[in-house]
């Protein structure tokens, strides 16, 4: 899923200090999941927010929605109705969720109320880690399921640099050298040879070098599935 | 036993503190509530097995919360007692006013007409 971490009390304060009637749009896609955006995050930031205000002497009406996703159109077009009645939103969607909003919406101003971290999943409650670059020219299988793009700080596709001790990335100490865990594995495995096999340069254009990507399919176009 | 307690705490009763959500606690300072605390089972002892201990954790959430706005996190509590103890009780209720009292009234006030 995509992780995110939401903004801070008083950057979100900042953000509409001068409006006295906004919204806060949930999404109950993956924020829901990662327990940044949903149902129950929208209602704490919304009472938050009222007690900041109020405690200012600066009351503030707020009301909430949360969509089905905001990264769908259709999903999108469910506060077609409000959205005007508002001087701002604030989204708490990934950094999709304000974009297709403003995409439909152009009159209205939306604030991202959360940071989009990267493309993870919980490791304990509470826990989320990266696992995927969305680099677009996968090759997990080629590293024992462990992907060094997005797990190595230096993306490093024949083994680990200098900076891995005793298990751990120089770059951090909390950060496991995954390449020292790809050969483990390929050792108990033993298949440490799979690794000898020199890979090819990589096709960085399928990433963000290559600019903003797009997804096409045909037969969805065309109405064959 | 005819305790009496200050006539400022308001109960609302709950099947167990557990069932206490974080906004709950908030929606009370929200409106206005100069303080609130959740009066859960001992630690240990809950019927549920850990509501009290997740009630605790929402509290201490709060009061992050709180403390993040500028507000008296103190004005949130969390006490443990068992349903036997109704002394304790009283003096609980005691102590949260005398604390709330030390602090003075809420610094959340609605600046429209009702």
């Amino acid at each position: 899923m995509i992780v995110a971490d939401r903004k801070s009390l008083d950057e979100i304060l900042a953000m509409v200090e001068n409006n006295k009637k906004i919204l806060i749009a949930g999404c109950k896609g993956c924020v829901t999941v990662c327990n940044v955006g949903g149902l129950k995050e929208v209602e704490i930031l919304a009472s938050s927010m009222k007690i900041a205000r109020k405690k200012a002497g600066n009351d503030i009406e707020i009301d909430i929605e949360v969509l089905e996703r905001q990264c769908d159109r259709e999903y999108v077009e469910g506060i077609a109705d409000v959205v005007d009645d508002y001087e701002a939103v604030i989204s708490l969607a990934c950094g999709v969720g304000p974009q297709f909003l403003s995409e439909r919406y152009k009159d209205q101003i939306f604030y991202p109320g959360v940071n989009t971290t990267f493309f993870g999943g919980a490791t304990e409650h509470g826990v989320w880690e990266e696992r995927c670059a969305g680099c677009g020219t996968c090759g997990i299988h080629l590293f024992g399921g462990l992907c060094p793009i997005a797990r190595c700080a230096k993306s490093l596709l024949h083994g680990p640099c200098g900076g891995s001790s005793n298990g751990v990335c120089e770059v951090n100490k909390d950060t496991e050298c995954i390449w020292d865990t790809i050969v483990r594995k390929k050792m108990e495995a033993g298949q440490l040879e799979d690794l000898c096999s020199v890979k090819g340069l990589k096709d960085w254009q399928t990433a963000r070098d290559g600019g903003p990507r797009r997804s096409i399919r045909e037969e969805l176009i065309q109405g064959n599935i | 036993m005819r305790l009496s307690y200050p006539a400022e705490v308001k109960i609302i009763q709950v099947p167990c503190t557990g069932r206490v959500d974080i906004l709950h606690l908030l929606n009370s300072i929200e409106d206005g509530a100069d303080g609130v605390y959740v009066a859960g089972c001992l630690e240990g002892e809950c019927h549920y097995r850990d509501g009290n201990l997740k009630a605790r954790r929402k509290v201490n959430y709060v009061k992050k919360t709180l403390e993040e706005l500028g507000i008296e996190p103190e004005r949130v509590q969390m006490y443990n007692l068992s349903s036997a103890q109704g002394a304790r009780f009283a003096e609980i209720a005691n102590e949260m006013v005398g604390i709330i009292r030390e602090l003075g009234p809420t610094p959340v006030k609605s600046n429209t007409a009702a």
